[in-house]
């Protein structure tokens, strides 16, 4: 099956049907691409494994050779790792940010941070209150223009995450419950109709955030240095683009007003947001 | 058509681009890419009326390939400069030598490790040097090590601990236990300068190496590009010099190296219409299943033909060294896979 999420098309396949009809119903309103990018392979680590303690491996165009194969019950989880690993390996038209994104008046929100510190909730909540989601892995930064494109995939809900969204947002399509990944419970939730149709479309970046989930709340100004370096640490491409990656980030961090953002619960986080955006 | 054939017809033709259908694309790019040709395909194709999708992947792989070239010829330079004071030969091999000499074969090539040759005896201070600028060993163990010192025609592979290069310290370009020994010291005296302080192999001998690589060293996995780099050379070679087929005959014989070198001037000619002498053209039975062996890659990226894969394997082994030897390495080697556990 061929799917394309933003700029990048994928051609993934398995020797696990059932994989890929439950990828196929979750991204059946993606547009199928002619010629994928990048082509991701799902198979059996062994024969015997399609049928006894069936086992996944992560295999594709672009392969780290450590990858940990994971069980059938996770193969959304390994689908995810491998269109993440050809993104972040292959991809070069755009300087990639770890990162999640959302949109408003052709304006953008670009959030990063460690896993865990909410990038991926916030993302989703704000998507629910009229914002355009545009991502929670990957934003892509044109280097030429200085715009940023979404890169909407099946957004990755992570333990305590996963009960804050459904109760959020309970008409939601969510996919399968995985329990006791490598990275905890997950689960997929996909974009809404409205962020896929309006994918293609790019916004200028207007504020960075740096968010950090547990503290009590507390909003600071991050200087453009400090948001230069950590962002060289989320780019999995800064290194790989050389001079053209330097340009765009040092663009970026000095057009863009960058906050530091501690915050106890979605809620507050959400104002918090919000007020940044009406002074930004 | 098989992608694996694909691939090596559209790079010998690349106006077959032009009839290519999607499916065909998707295959021709996966090849590529398990390959490691993309990049080479990249340069080799046309982009003016590509289909949108196949000209941004070509556009990515030949700015990687650009980049690449770049850290190689860097990387060069860093061991340079870690290196010049020894006052040895110090002459780069394979991707880097193609990219700093300006040859054709490096263009869009992937390059990975630095592989350098220094004469044996130079190689102990070439190693204490290495050490002091930051290289560091790359996979400590002590079988490995002793193995690689007594038997290889390298030292193990050093690791630069900022720039996480790593770097292969040559002796010569086969290893000791082949059937063939190569004159490393004819190989050094022939080098050529380029004058920023390395060197490459004279024509012949890059030739030379190129083919013991391919056919007298390894199970031929990732052969097809080592099959380009010598269709390249040899085109590029040839036509610069009338005589070149003459003296890469005759350098050959001085190494031990005919029957590879022809081998490989025949099966460049197969899969990539290399042109050659006649006297070099004519075919052996086997090169059927060396040909086998080179396209064995589907539309996915995935190896095919797994029993001929697996007499390469077995020959690999076969011609690295002698039987007795290499049932005690196997030996070491499946103990060891056996062997405890590591702490957690």
């Amino acid at each position: 099956m061929s799917f394309r999420v933003g700029p990048v098309g994928f051609r993934v396949g398995s020797d696990f049907a059932a994989l890929i009809a439950t990828l196929r119903a979750l991204y059946a309103d993606y547009p199928g691409p002619e010629i994928a990018h990048f082509t991701v392979r799902l198979p059996a680590t062994a024969p015997w494994r399609r049928f006894l303690r069936p086992s996944v491996a992560i295999e594709g165009d672009y392969m780290l050779p450590d990858a940990a194969p994971l069980p059938l019950a996770q193969g959304l989880l390994a689908a995810e790792m491998a269109m993440n690993l050809q993104v972040a390996l292959g991809h070069r038209r755009h300087l990639l940010l770890h990162a999640s994104c959302v949109e408003r008046d052709g304006r953008a929100i670009i959030m990063t941070g460690e896993s865990g510190a909410g990038k991926s909730t916030l993302a989703t909540l704000l998507g629910a209150r009229g914002w355009r989601f545009m991502g929670d892995e990957f934003v892509l930064v044109d280097p030429m223009t200085g715009d940023v494109y979404a890169f909407p995939r099946a957004i990755s809900l992570k333990n305590e995450a996963i009960g804050v969204v459904q109760h959020a947002i309970p008409g939601g399509r969510f996919g399968p419950l995985l329990r006791n990944t490598p990275k905890g419970d997950i689960r997929h939730l996909m974009p809404t109709p409205d962020a896929i149709a309006r994918m293609d479309e790019p916004a200028r970046p207007a504020l960075l955030l740096f968010p950090a989930f547990g503290a009590s709340r507390d909003v600071r100004e991050v200087g453009s240095v400090e948001a230069f370096v950590r962002l060289t640490q989320a780019s999995t491409n800064y290194t790989a683009l050389g001079e053209r990656g330097f340009d765009a980030l040092a663009d970026l961090v000095e057009r863009v007003p960058a906050r530091a953002i501690d915050y106890p619960d979605g809620q507050t986080a959400l104002a918090m947001v919000e007020a940044l955006w009406e002074a930004a | 058509m098989k992608a694996g054939c694909l691939l090596a017809t559209v790079l010998a033709e690349p106006a077959r681009a032009g009839t290519l259908a999607p499916a065909e694309w998707t295959a021709l790019i996966t090849a590529a890419r398990a390959e490691q040709l993309i990049g080479t395909l990249a340069l080799r194709v046309d982009s003016g009326t590509l289909p949108r999708a196949v000209a941004e992947v070509l556009h990515d792989a030949r700015d990687a390939a650009t980049e690449q070239r770049r850290a190689a010829l860097w990387e060069a330079e860093m061991m340079r400069r870690a290196l010049s004071h020894l006052g040895v030969p110090l002459v780069l091999l394979k991707g880097t030598a193609f990219a700093a000499g300006g040859l054709a074969a490096g263009q869009g090539r992937h390059i990975g490790d630095l592989d350098l040759l220094v004469p044996r005896a130079a190689l102990p201070r070439v190693e204490q040097a290495l050490l002091a600028a930051g290289w560091e060993w790359a996979k400590p163990d002590a079988y490995d090590d002793a193995y690689y010192r007594r038997w290889m025609h390298e030292l193990p592979p050093l690791l630069h601990r900022e720039r996480d290069r790593m770097i292969d310290v040559h002796h010569t370009i086969l290893p000791l236990t082949a059937r063939t020994t190569p004159d490393a010291d004819a190989l050094i005296a022939g080098a050529v300068a380029l004058g920023n302080g390395l060197h490459v192999l004279a024509p012949p001998d890059m030739v030379i190496h190129a083919a013991l690589h391919l056919f007298a060293d390894g199970d031929l996995a990732g052969g097809l590009r080592n099959l380009w780099d010598i269709d390249r050379l040899l085109r590029e070679f040839s036509e610069l010099d009338p005589d070149f087929w003459l003296k890469l005959h005759a350098r050959a014989a001085e190494h031990g190296a005919g029957p590879y070198v022809a081998r490989a001037a025949r099966l460049a000619a197969r899969l990539f219409a290399t042109p050659g002498p006649a006297a070099w053209r004519r075919t052996h039975v086997s090169d059927a299943l060396f040909e086998r062996r080179l396209l064995a890659r589907d539309g996915w990226g995935r190896e095919t033909c797994r029993l001929t894969r697996l007499a390469f394997y077995i020959r690999s082994h076969w011609i690295r060294m002698p039987p007795l030897m290499l049932a005690r390495h196997l030996l070491v080697k499946a103990r060891r896979r056996v062997g405890p556990a590591p702490n957690e």
